[in-house]
């Protein structure tokens, strides 16, 4: 071996230039084909045999300039690019513009919209989950928990399928109510959904939480304080890991949330385990939602009587909204044509990302994966 | 000795009075390496594509699904059928790779794990080889694999499998302390090295009965210590499909990927045939007392037949750790080595030397 690194027969691993080769510092391109990027996703990471000195994000395959075409879009349109976002909060994303377009024309949708808004936003909440969960387990190398959150997240998919005649995307939300009313099983599978993901939630925690290699996997690993995941903006789930109060339906609260009382969850620790638990107890929360709203949907329109085409007034609109991930944020401009001047989406999941070099130097490349795993990206909202 | 003996070193006695009779005993002996050679491998490959198949039906049930099921009935030619393809596919060559120690690698796997599988004793006179220094030879045998994994990490000229390379070096060596303590602890209670003559002994009881705690203790380190060996789930490190892709086979394919896979598989088979042999009496029926119809019973079942059992048993634990916990972290791995098991190693390894000395073990 001569003095720069490995060069044996013609290998070709050599260190990072510049840096000494006895430190043995090498980059590693983690994706954009990598098992455990959940994407199209690429982290230059910079090792030091097996600690990660530093980790760079590119981001940008899966780019498909969504706020681009939008502006030749019309609004009902708009609604339907949303699903290609973030896919797991799909019927959330739609919420958002919808809740902008309606904001903006000042209308008011009923109550019955707004309840089947608030149930099927939080069972969105609970799929979501349920596929991070699936998913988190099989980074940290548990692969059997890939199978129990898919074969319940089903569960839900079936009453979306049902409902809104989508199971990933459904593009059930129009500006001005809902494309279609409940199908009359709706209640009934949602109540019965409940009934059974309650003890699964149990089986959960005893296949994953309590495992003592899970516990030295996840705690005091990417530990992020509050003041960063403020600086950050890193929000959801995330951010109130790190004791960060952002929760949008506490704070702005849209829809029928103001009608429900629920918890916000916060952990103070800021490790993955308090991410990990976040999300634990936000399924359980959900679900209270879900059982305070089912019971009574009150009678009322699905939709509120449109125009044929929609203008929105010459101004500014914003609308927040917590999706799985964090708060998705909706900024539309308008000059009074049927298409928007220019709209710009906040993604939950920029932000999020933004923080892994922070949290994830000096840790092990085991390590990093556990902390992606536990920010619970979803690329295509990313690159948008 | 009561009841019915399964003994097939009748049978192979007289295949080799015959041969010799026939041509003389040097051509003799060649033909009965050439065929117990074939015998072995074709053993050695079904074995191992049974495992996969096992192993694939295993964790479909612990994962609410069906598995294979549909190449024959309950889908038991699914991997064959899998091992044709993968026999068809191209082998891949890789630029700038080391060519040679690249081929050579999956060859130094198998032929670590195929010596170590002719020692094991199936049933009484059905084993191809049974020196005097049995235990021995399997530890040596066994620890060959680690060259042919570090050959193939650093020959692929990947940074991932060269990271997968370092860290099965790292987890093999410290691993095989354990296993080697273990087996030395199971040794200080039969003195003798020989597998046929261990067995022998527990005749009367198996070991993991008869040497008090201590043989409890070190069945559960040669469980965890040896699935750390054959880097198996939880301690696959060195194949983290979730980190490294797939570790130090990441470039290989076809046949030198299912070399990798099957050398995988037949480790933990002679890791639950050593467990089994030094624990739970190998081939020996299971006696209970002075039962008499029971133990007369139990004789009747073949000792190969107990053999497997006992291997499956051994083999379905191990499975079940792979498909229930998540994967340790490198410096997690070597810490529970160092700092929990070695220590616990040398304190049973006192204390079964105490046991025997004083000759407190039944």
């Amino acid at each position: 071996m001569s003095g720069t690194g490995i060069e044996m027969h013609g290998l070709d691993i050599r260190p990072v230039e510049g840096s000494r080769p006895e430190d043995q510092e090498f980059e590693i391109n983690m994706g954009p084909q990598h098992p455990s990027t959940h994407g199209v996703m690429r982290f230059l990471v910079r090792l030091k045999g097996e600690t990660v000195e530093s980790v760079t994000p590119y981001c940008g395959y899966i780019h498909r300039g969504i706020e681009k075409m939008c502006e030749s879009l019309t609004y009902p349109q708009i609604v339907h690019l949303t699903d290609r976002m973030d896919y797991l909060s799909a019927h959330i994303n739609n919420e958002a513009v919808c809740l902008a377009v309606e904001k903006a024309l000042g209308i008011e949708v009923s109550d019955r919209v707004k309840y089947i808004r608030t149930i099927l936003d939080e069972l969105t909440r609970i799929a979501s989950h349920q596929l991070w969960w699936s998913a988190f387990g099989m980074d940290l190398g548990a692969l059997t928990t890939f199978f129990y959150g898919m074969r319940d997240r089903e569960k839900i998919l079936d009453i979306f399928e049902e409902t809104t005649g989508g199971r990933l995307i459904q593009s059930y939300n129009i500006p001005g109510g809902l494309m279609r009313d409940i199908h009359p099983n709706f209640q009934k599978r949602t109540k019965e959904f409940i009934r059974y993901f309650r003890p699964k939630l149990k089986e959960y925690h005893d296949l994953l939480t309590g495992n003592v290699i899970f516990r030295n996997r996840t705690v005091g690993i990417g530990v992020m304080s509050k003041e960063e995941a403020i600086a950050f903006g890193a929000t959801g789930p995330t951010g109130r890991g790190s004791g960060w109060s952002c929760d949008v339906r506490k704070r702005l609260p849209y829809s029928a949330y103001d009608r429900v009382s629920f918890n916000e969850v916060l952990m103070a620790e800021g490790d993955s385990y308090a991410r990990y638990m976040v999300r634990m107890k936000e399924m359980e929360e959900s679900m209270n939602i879900i059982e305070q709203l089912i019971e009574n949907i009150p009678e009322g329109n699905y939709a509120e009587k449109m125009k044929a085409i929609i203008k929105l007034p010459e101004g500014e609109y914003f609308q927040h909204v917590e999706t799985a991930r964090g708060e998705l944020v909706v900024h539309i401009i308008s000059d009074g044509n049927k298409n928007p001047y220019r709209v710009k989406f906040r993604s939950p999941n920029f932000s999020n990302l933004s923080v892994i070099d922070k949290i994830s130097r000096g840790m092990k490349i085991a390590d990093l994966i556990a902390i992606s795993g536990s920010l619970d990206l979803v690329i295509p909202d990313l690159d948008r | 000795m009561t009841g019915l003996v399964y003994d097939f070193s009748v049978i192979t006695q007289s295949i080799d009075h015959y041969l010799v009779s026939h041509w003389g005993p040097s051509l003799a002996a060649t033909i009965e390496f050439v065929l117990v050679g074939i015998l072995y491998l074709l053993i050695y490959a079904l074995v191992g594509l049974m495992l996969v198949y096992a192993e694939r039906r295993i964790c479909a049930f612990i994962q609410c699904r069906l598995g294979p099921n549909r190449v024959g009935p309950q889908g038991i030619f699914q991997t064959i059928a899998d091992f044709i393809k993968l026999l068809l596919k191209e082998n891949i060559r890789i630029e700038r790779a080391d060519k040679l120690l690249f081929f050579v690698a999956p060859f130094i796997i198998i032929v670590g794990s195929f010596l170590a599988f002719g020692t094991i004793p199936f049933a009484k006179g059905l084993h191809a080889l049974d020196p005097d220094i049995g235990l021995f030879f399997i530890m040596a045998a066994t620890s060959i694999g680690v060259i042919g994994i570090l050959l193939a990490g650093w020959s692929s000229n990947s940074k991932y499998s060269l990271i997968g390379a370092m860290r099965s070096g790292a987890q093999i060596v410290s691993y095989e302390l354990s296993v080697g303590l273990a087996i030395v602890t199971m040794v200080i209670l039969t003195g003798t090295l020989q597998l046929s003559e261990i067995i022998e002994m527990q005749r009367d009881g198996w070991f993991i009965f008869k040497g008090h705690i201590p043989a409890i203790l070190s069945f559960v380190i040669l469980l965890i210590a040896g699935t750390a060996e054959t880097n198996r789930g939880p301690f696959d490190l060195a194949e983290a499909e979730s980190e490294l892709t797939a570790g130090f086979h990441t470039e290989y394919s076809g046949i030198k990927f299912a070399f990798f896979f099957l050398a995988e598989y037949m480790n933990m088979f002679v890791l639950a045939s050593v467990a089994t042999t030094l624990f739970l009496g190998g081939w020996m029926p299971l006696h209970l007392g002075n039962f008499e119809t029971f133990n007369h019973v139990m004789d009747f079942i073949p000792p190969l037949v107990w053999f497997l059992v006992k291997v499956f048993t051994v083999i379905y634990i191990i499975m079940l750790f792979k498909w229930t916990y998540p994967r340790l972290r490198i410096d997690q791995l070597l810490s529970l080595e160092w700092k929990y098991l070695l220590p616990i190693n040398l304190f049973n390894l006192i204390l079964m030397s105490v046991i025997v000395l004083l000759g407190l073990h039944f």
